[in-house]
């Protein structure tokens, strides 16, 4: 009998308990979203963080009232984030697609697109591959399977090792949309979580080739190559630099964006405006990537 | 009176509060899953194929993540299982006292590295040595994680099959040593068959840690979803690919809803895994 009582009660607190946890749950997602402090949180894709985090080092010292916080993920995550209301700002390697504007009108958010660099993906082999130029063609059928051996590019007799990053990734979205003619990965690709694993494994195994996004090759220049594209079979092979990128020479290049939420705080509208004026696109250049302007 | 009533409900809270989670658990991982079994429909994930990001068409099948797990922990548990025993046996029965008491703490000490390190680790170390070994491409393969997964293991494997060793009763050694049997016989014929069950109980445990396991391998394996039994082939695992993808999908899409699935089954097997150690132990008189 007793235990019986005891049971419910214990029921009954619990109960309580996930009442509280709801309703304070539903208050903070409410608090985030009014901004009515000064603090902006950034999340989205992992190429942008060392841009985004750059640029909100800067402001924060034009401005020491304000709070930036910089988080990566991937670019659908910071989607995700921005739809869910739990971020002010999303960073985003892609444009957002049309499952997600579809969520986003669902939600009432008011997505505001601002385009605010340029990055070139550089496809980078390991410095003892001897093969030093890939037409767009070559590319897309290495990445979907159909070439396995270098030797079909006139390369050392190795396998191909594919590397790619995961498919959280908004690169590994472009990259599957303009250069496989959105076709699928070859499902031996090797997904890697992060940029640096992928500069690491190239350094390490002769056969592997990955794409990575232009400022990251360079960092990396003496540990692995980088290989000069032609848009087709009969044109002139481009190696990715900021001149080829800027002038569209180089094929496998794309905007990066940041989105905000049109309705949300105007402490992020004055961030974006920062990001596209003089002294943010001069950050761009710094960082490794090409500027807009 | 009303004190002892009070701290006997607050004790009770506290220790159903686990079971209360379990269940909330559960019940979650339910609702989330569940819209997937009417629309694609279950058979959708018994697919060959697991690609859930394409322009052409996204498919959910989790069979290569599935036969990924499985070769990876088994590959692990076929190292795991002789070093451990082993080394549990060498610990119980032959160690001397020193012996003892250097090599616990140390096998301790290996439980309670965090995965992450170890999964750097097989990065850095572990991953060039197959790769020079085997003279692979690449590192990055099953037979890597299956060999970091090893090191997780032991720690528990060695531990408990130790402590059923032990509790053999001390009178079947002084039996079997009167009857005139030699040391090893002693071991393998008489110690071992009667530590058998706790020893399975522990090997239930130790496969339980690895299956469920996800950094370390998440950082080897090299993560493509292939149906394959080569140990030198990369395979993707349903932890890792849990971990990987739930960050970026959007709330509610099949998505969503499939890697749901893949939590559910990974629950299902601990849990088996659990209760056919808790039943083995059981049925044998080694726990009550």
């Amino acid at each position: 009998m007793i235990s019986k009582r005891i049971f419910s009660w214990i029921a009954v607190f619990f109960l309580l308990l996930l009442q509280v946890s709801c309703d304070s749950g539903g208050k903070d997602s409410a608090t985030s979203q009014s901004g009515s402090q000064k603090s902006i949180s950034i999340k989205g894709s992992d190429t942008m963080v060392h841009l985004t985090s750059s640029w909100a080092e800067q402001y924060m010292g034009q401005h020491p009232d304000a709070q930036i916080s910089v988080t990566g993920g991937g670019s659908g995550t910071g989607i995700a984030a921005l739809l869910n209301g739990t971020t002010d700002i999303c960073a985003s390697s892609r444009e957002i697609q049309g499952k997600e504007k579809e969520l986003a009108a669902q939600k009432k958010i008011d997505l505001v697109e601002y385009a605010v660099a340029r990055d070139g993906l550089a496809i980078i082999v390991n410095p003892a591959n001897s093969v030093t130029e890939l037409s767009m063609e070559q590319l897309r059928k290495i990445f979907i399977g159909e070439y396995t051996n270098w030797q079909e590019m006139g390369g050392p007799d190795l396998p191909i090792i594919v590397l790619s990053r995961e498919s959280s990734s908004g690169t590994f979205v472009f990259f599957q949309e303009h250069v496989l003619k959105k076709a699928d990965y070859t499902p031996k690709a090797r997904l890697l979580a992060g940029t640096s694993a992928l500069v690491q494994s190239v350094a390490s195994d002769k056969g592997a080739i990955a794409y990575v996004g232009l400022a990251f090759a360079l960092e990396a220049k003496a540990t692995v190559k980088m290989v000069g594209v032609k848009s087709a079979d009969d044109a002139a092979a481009v190696l990715p630099s900021d001149e080829t990128v800027r002038a569209g020479h180089y094929p496998v290049a794309r905007p990066l964006y940041l989105y905000t939420n049109g309705t949300s705080s105007p402490e992020a509208k004055a961030f974006v405006d920062f990001c596209l004026s003089e002294a943010g696109q001069k950050i761009v250049t710094e960082t490794g990537y090409i500027s807009v302007k | 009176m009303w004190k002892d009533k009070a701290m006997r409900l607050l004790m009770l809270s506290a220790a159903s509060t686990s079971i209360f989670l379990v269940a909330l658990i559960f019940i979650f991982l339910v609702k989330e899953a569940a819209p997937f079994a009417l629309k694609p429909g279950l058979d959708a994930l018994f697919d060959r194929q697991w690609i859930p990001v394409s322009f052409v068409q996204e498919r959910y099948g989790i069979l290569p993540l599935v036969t990924g797990s499985a070769l990876v922990t088994g590959l692990s548990m076929l190292f795991t299982i002789p070093l451990s025993v082993l080394g549990a046996i060498y610990i119980a029965e032959i160690a001397s006292p020193v012996e003892r008491e250097i090599l616990k703490p140390f096998i301790e000490l290996l439980a309670s590295i965090p995965s992450v390190v170890l999964g750097f680790f097989g990065l850095v170390v572990l991953a060039p040595l197959i790769k020079s070994l085997f003279g692979l491409g690449t590192g990055l393969s099953a037979l890597t994680g299956a060999l970091l997964l090893t090191l997780m293991a032991i720690p528990t494997v060695i531990t408990l099959s130790e402590d059923a060793i032990m509790s053999v009763p001390r009178a079947y050694k002084d039996a079997s040593r009167a009857l005139g049997a030699s040391d090893l016989q002693t071991i393998f014929q008489v110690i071992i068959p009667a530590a058998l069950p706790g020893i399975i109980a522990a090997i239930m445990l130790g496969v339980g840690r690895v299956v469920g396991e996800t950094m370390a391998v998440l950082m080897v394996t090299g993560n493509s979803a292939l149906m394959t039994w080569s140990p030198l082939a990369p395979v993707r695992t349903m932890t890792a690919t849990i971990a990987a993808e739930m960050g970026e999908v959007s709330f509610g899409s099949l998505h969503y809803q499939a890697l749901f699935w893949i939590g559910l089954v990974l629950l299902a097997v601990t849990f088996l895994l659990n209760i056919i150690a808790q039943r083995v132990l059981v049925r044998y008189g080694m726990m009550k």
